[in-house]
């Protein structure tokens, strides 16, 4: 770990998207995060750096864990949180985004965590209100912090993201996590490979950077960390299953279980975002066992949005 | 900018041996005491009042922790750049102890305040005690005072007191520097400030 830059700020007044962070932005994020992971582990969990601080939350798609992970990030940092969801809201009586925003703000909110289910809505609330914007998900476009948490959790496991290969399997046309990954392993200088069926790899796939294989047994035996995403069955098309046949084929050639895993033949990391679909893209006895960190990535989620949180909150200018 | 000694090497070794023999005197074999180095600089002093106390007493097996204040400090949001922490190893209850927080300057007493809040995210200590190697007695803003004081040094508010470590700095010694204010630009003429 550098401590030759014991001070640092970040390069940007939102987090709208892995795309606008620099390496050294990451690093920063990572190494304030090393010091809430420590914070999360005493008697007391809880400093008081944003009690000055109110961050409204809120969600137009629903989440159970990111909803958590940044409430529970928000109270350890002592903000004030006000939560919000589309089903309980005037979205419903045919509000505009905005204006919702807008009429949030005027009860003087600091910060805006949200989720959305059209990309670029983060993006475009940053243009518009008078708020720091944290991006929550926006559609298909975009999911920063779960990546950061995610290369966080390889650089705890495995020492340091750069030079790792890491595998992403499963749906990455509809994957939001798919991209902010992508981006932000390549920036740490991690080698990526895609592997899931040619109906859900995008269109844009060749100008990513990354490798991409079809046969997910010579894609396990390439990597040192795999990556397995959720197929997001609420986002195929139709009857929900309109990009592959069936899950039952889908779990037989882009699932991960015990036997598959075992003819790797070498130890590799097993990561998935949450929420499984056990017996689709993988098994309990693969997602339960040593070699997976889920349930690392979800603690490490806390101490990624504190540190996001908390160097975002640290550009607002103080009023006099 | 002037820089002077005022500490040297010789006499630096001996207020660590005579700041030892206080915490001795105060608290017997250390046995049920905490000490805390508060980070970055004031644990080096703590580390090395450790290994000090570990010779004269002939055994190690007191109680001792690091601290890093960053996310307690009172100057959040009105500094330009926010400070990244540093690591914080304290991995022990703080209830019922008797507890010996060390830095290696006192000025404000902005830090102490902020390691104190820190403190008490660990468990509720019998008692907090101060160490710290310089007091700089007429610069405070809190009412914060020093219960072990290796040297009082009386200096102005665009002087600067650095404590220099062998490990880091090359030497043991503690340097008054005049002729730039804290935020590194060139003061005017410190004795104005004088009140």
């Amino acid at each position: 770990m550098s401590t030759d830059n014991p001070s640092g700020q970040l390069s940007t007044d939102h987090l709208l998207g892995i795309g606008d962070l620099s390496a050294e932005d990451i690093e920063l994020i990572f190494r304030t995060a090393d010091g809430f992971k420590e914070v999360l582990n005493r008697p007391i969990k809880k400093v008081p750096s944003l009690r000055d601080i109110t961050i409204a939350n809120l969600f137009f798609e629903n989440s159970t864990r990111t909803r958590i992970s940044f409430e529970l990030a928000e109270k350890r940092l002592s903000a004030d949180v006000v939560n919000f969801s589309s089903s309980s809201s005037s979205v419903k009586k045919g509000e505009t985004l905005i204006d919702t925003v807008n009429n949030i703000l005027a009860m003087k909110v600091d910060m805006v965590v949200m989720r959305h289910p059209d990309p670029g809505a983060a993006v475009f609330l940053s243009r518009h209100v008078p708020a720091r914007i944290v991006n929550a998900g926006d559609g298909t476009h975009e999911h920063p912090t779960q990546a950061l948490l995610d290369a966080y959790s390889i650089r705890e496991k495995l020492g340091s993201v750069k030079g790792r290969k890491v595998l992403i399997v499963g749906d990455i046309l509809h994957s939001r996590v798919a991209l902010s990954n992508i981006l932000c392993l390549r920036k740490l200088g991690a080698q990526v490979m895609l592997c899931g069926p040619t109906t859900l790899m995008p269109r844009y796939v060749d100008t990513l950077g990354v490798k991409v294989e079809h046969d997910l047994d010579k894609a396990l035996a390439w990597c040192d960390v795999a990556n397995m995403l959720r197929i997001q069955l609420e986002r195929q098309g139709g009857d929900g299953i309109a990009n592959f046949p069936s899950l039952r084929e889908y779990a037989m050639l882009f699932g991960l279980d015990r036997e598959r895993y075992e003819r790797i033949g070498k130890d590799i990391t097993i990561m998935h975002p949450g929420p499984i679909n056990r017996g689709v893209e993988i098994t309990s006895d693969v997602a339960d066992s040593g070699a997976s960190i889920i349930l690392h990535q979800v603690e490490n989620g806390v101490a990624v949005r504190m540190a996001v949180l908390y160097l975002l909150a640290s550009r607002i200018p103080r009023e006099q | 900018m002037r820089t002077s000694v005022i500490l040297g090497s010789r006499a630096f070794a001996l207020t660590l041996t005579r700041l030892c023999y206080q915490l001795i005197e105060d608290h017997g074999d250390l046995k049920g005491t905490v000490l805390i180095g508060l980070q970055p600089r004031g644990v080096l002093l703590a580390r090395r009042l450790k290994a000090a106390l570990g010779r004269i007493l002939g055994h190690d097996d007191f109680l001792y922790g690091e601290l890093d204040i960053t996310f307690h400090r009172d100057d959040f949001r009105r500094r330009d750049m926010p400070l990244a922490p540093s690591s914080t190893l304290l991995d022990l209850t703080l209830d019922g102890r008797r507890v010996v927080l060390i830095d290696d300057v006192l000025y404000t007493g902005r830090s102490i305040r902020a390691g104190l809040d820190a403190l008490l995210a660990f468990g509720r200590p019998e008692q907090v005690q101060l160490l710290t190697l310089i007091d700089r007695r007429f610069q405070r803003e809190l009412p914060i005072q020093p219960d072990y004081v290796g040297r009082w040094v009386d200096s102005l508010d665009g002087q600067r007191v650095s404590v220099e470590w062998k490990e880091t700095d090359g030497a043991d010694q503690v340097v008054l520097e005049t002729g730039s204010d804290r935020r590194g630009a060139p003061a005017a003429d410190p004795i104005s400030h004088e009140h």
